[in-house]
């Protein structure tokens, strides 16, 4: 009904497809965007917050002194590595060949996987050396960042496992349509790894 | 609803009850939903100050007939405990303002309204639209769960100030879920309401060619998007010093009822109240400048002639939407953050006035030579001018550092942003009822009923709220759960706690009227046609009610929005989508 595809509807959308030529955008990437200016306000605060709190505080502890460096690095090549075998999915898209789809998205969902993983190792080690979030101002910004990028990156795995999987039907009757999704979504994914690439050099080297 | 059967059978695919009334994405059915639950919520908030004016007026007396259904932990023997009273003031705030105004000026009136207006078939994300509501509705419900846990709902107001909302009961970390889902409705709702006015506008319909209410729309809609966030953060900051136990707004060495609390410490108490109001000065303008808009339309409509100013009322607003980015801690003159961000806030607090008052005066001029039609809208929309005045203009000394070291936490605030939101708000809402009820149902409202409820309304405002600025100026804080009783600076102005609260009792009694005028209409009301009020904007020129999709025809665009008795015409209005001035 809503995306003006369904028999019974008796009207279509405008923009769901093919670009505004005012704004050059389709509704969803325009939406996309939107939502990813939000996103920046909520990221901004946290990281706002964090510069006044370290400014204000007397000892502040070196986050390499703390943190897993090599882990970390480790996952921001495994998140750079998952942008780009997203933007590969998308172009296999354009160049209609859904096989090379499948394995490119199937790849960035590995890589998301294998971020949490090593994020699940990272947490229980400092679990395991009694480092908790009430434990300094310090690891409580450390766990809320990257918390909320965790949940971040569930997300993504979730739209992005839909789109590989029974989402990805849709490349049979509308193939405009589901390119633009996966366009969309991954705009998102890349803002998710963008934020990692802040909290990396913030939390495990300054 | 009565109209929705008919208008079903003809347009709408034949549906269960399930798609067609709780899971129908169409904007119209979002909209009335929005509308009923935010008109509920704002019943509910009014009925919880109703409480609070006894116990103001009456300190330690029991409440008569009602007061022993409360029970021990919150009234016992009819008498309101004083963690009672600030709950019902914490959550009579958060009610009003995020599950009631907003819903209602921007769920409501943008989502039956823009699409409509702007010669759409529906919002860019109808799915979106619909989880947007729902996610409202939850925010809403939790709130409301609030009430009924141990220590119940939250008592630290409405700002939930730490430390203080920190160390209190359970209610306060349902109050921040609850805010989180209701942030999430907003968000969802602002990338809808952009995305629908950038993308969807009929051909011709540029944006000098808008009505006002859909540029109040689109502001409004940015500020929501970019200011709501960093609460969210915030939120998720005051969860985790409640939940884990961490210290972001938490001191080192904080001492509780004499006891040393145990945490790491180290955190900024102010950094919550910047955070806070950085969401919640901008969203002040969230609650004026969608009845701004109604206002506009209303009064273009009834003055027959078109808006004096358009064009600098439109700069005025999107200038108003940016600057309110950077006034939020004149709301903290007196935490000591120093006098040169004191200084700098000031003026731009100064500076924010100007689009105010243009908005203002332009509205006021639109009247000069109008042939006026007093109707009931109308009369809504004349009376919110000089009480938004007034609640701006008070607003003048809370916004200057010096002065607001005396006014600061008062009743003398609280008297200034109800002239804002309440009068001046809500009237603009009951206006846009009035007006916009014959498009959804197809009929006309009863003018004797709205006469019986604008008059009394009117009156009693005034008479609960003037006289807050003299107790405020008297120096009574607004926080004291006897109404100052037990001050000897707040004797003087005492008795006029007895006025107020009879005031805001009777203005109760007088909202009756508009309810039964509401079920009445429904069923009883004057049947109206397309285009009741002879208005030139788009929501008038399809069918009543509007069929799903909108418009049975293209609608194009040819001229502004208010083309109202162009010389030579013989009819005294020229609607947008209509080529010819006949």
């Amino acid at each position: 009904m809503s995306s003006g595809t369904s028999s019974s509807s008796i009207y279509v959308l405008p923009h769901t497809v093919e670009p505004n030529p005012e704004t050059g955008l389709f509704n969803a990437k325009l939406g996309i965007w939107l939502f990813l200016a939000s996103e920046v306000m909520l990221f901004g605060a946290l990281f706002s917050s964090y510069i006044l709190l370290r400014v204000s505080s007397v000892n502040w502890p070196l986050g390499s002194t703390i943190l897993n460096i090599p882990l970390g690095t480790l996952n921001t090549m495994v998140l750079i590595s998952s942008s780009v075998t997203m933007v590969m999915a998308w172009a296999s898209l354009k160049m209609k060949d859904f096989g090379k789809f499948k394995l490119y998205l199937g790849l960035t969902l590995l890589c998301a996987f294998i971020f949490l993983i090593v994020k699940y190792f990272e947490y229980s080690a400092k679990f395991h050396h009694h480092l908790f979030p009430e434990t300094s101002t310090y690891m409580a910004i450390y766990f809320t960042l990257t918390g909320l990028h965790g949940i971040h990156v569930i997300g993504g795995i979730i739209v992005n496992s839909y789109l590989w999987g029974p989402g990805s039907k849709m490349w049979l009757d509308q193939p405009e349509r589901f390119t633009n999704r996966i366009e969309i979504a991954g705009l998102y994914w890349h803002f998710v790894d963008l934020v990692w690439i802040f909290l990396f050099p913030v939390l495990y080297l300054l | 609803m009565a109209h929705d059967s008919n208008h079903q059978d003809s347009h709408h695919p034949k549906h269960g009850f399930w798609r067609t009334y709780v899971f129908n994405t169409d904007h119209k059915m979002i909209a009335l939903w929005y509308g009923i639950t935010a008109l509920c919520f704002l019943l509910f908030g009014f009925g919880l100050v109703m409480l609070m004016r006894w116990q103001l007026a009456y300190p330690e007396q029991p409440l008569p007939l009602i007061g022993k259904w409360f029970g021990p932990t919150r009234m016992p023997d009819g008498v309101m405990l004083p963690e009672f009273y600030n709950q019902l003031g914490a959550m009579h705030g958060t009610i009003m303002v995020f599950m009631g105004i907003v819903p209602l000026a921007v769920g409501a009136y943008g989502n039956f309204l823009i699409p409509l207006m702007i010669g759409a078939p529906d919002m860019a994300f109808p799915k979106i639209n619909l989880a947007s509501y729902w996610a409202f509705f939850i925010g809403g419900v939790v709130m409301l769960a609030s009430f009924f846990v141990p220590g119940g709902a939250a008592s630290s107001g409405w700002t939930s100030y730490t430390p203080l909302a920190v160390i209190a009961t359970t209610g306060q970390t349902m109050w921040i879920i609850g805010m989180i889902f209701l942030i999430t409705s907003s968000l969802l709702g602002a990338v809808n309401f952009i995305a629908t006015i950038f993308q969807m506008r009929a051909p011709g319909l540029s944006f000098m060619k808008l009505p006002f209410f859909i540029w109040a729309q689109l502001v409004t809609a940015f500020l929501l998007l970019l200011a709501f966030p960093p609460l969210e953060a915030a939120g998720v900051m005051q969860l985790m010093d409640r939940v884990a136990h961490t210290s972001f707004f938490m001191p080192s060495g904080l001492v509780v009822s004499g006891e040393h609390l145990k945490i790491s410490g180290g955190g900024s108490v102010l950094l919550w109240q910047h955070l806070f109001w950085f969401l919640a000065h901008p969203e002040v303008y969230v609650l004026i400048l969608p009845a701004m808009g109604i206002i506009s339309e209303i009064i273009a409509n009834n003055t027959r002639k078109p808006l004096w100013g358009y064009k600098g009322m439109v700069y005025s607003i999107v200038i108003l939407g940016l600057l309110s980015f950077i006034v939020w801690a004149h709301h903290m003159f007196i935490t000591g953050m120093g006098t040169t961000i004191s200084a700098f806030f000031q003026a731009t607090t100064m500076i924010i006035s100007i689009p105010s008052v243009v908005i203002l005066t332009a509205l006021f001029i639109s009247l000069w030579g109008g042939s006026i039609r007093f109707n009931i809208p109308m009369l809504f929309a004349l009376a919110f001018l000089p009480m938004f005045g007034i609640g701006g203009l008070t607003g003048l000394p809370l916004g200057l550092s010096s002065p607001d070291i005396q006014l600061h936490d008062t009743y003398y605030v609280i008297g200034h942003f109800h002239y804002i939101v309440a009068p001046g708000t809500i009237f603009a809402l009951f206006a846009g009822i009035y007006y916009w009820f014959p498009k959804i149902t197809g009929r006309k409202m009863n003018d004797l009923l709205g006469h019986l409820h604008f008059w009394p309304s009117l009156i009693c405002m005034n008479l609960v709220f003037m006289p807050m600025m003299i107790q405020g100026l008297a120096g009574v804080s607004r926080r004291l759960y006897d109404g100052g009783a037990s001050y000897a600076h707040a004797q003087g102005v005492l008795h006029l706690n007895v006025l107020m609260s009879h005031a805001a009792w009777v203005m109760a009694v007088f909202q009756i009227p508009f309810i039964i005028n509401i079920f009445w209409s429904l069923y009883k009301g004057q049947k109206a046609s397309d285009n009741p009020w002879e208005s030139t904007t788009m929501e008038w020129a399809t069918a009543t009610p509007p069929p799903h999709g909108n418009f049975a025809f293209d609608p194009k665009v040819y001229r502004g929005p208010y083309e109202y008795s162009v010389p030579g015409a013989t009819q005294d209005y020229t609607p947008q989508c209509q080529e010819k001035v006949i």
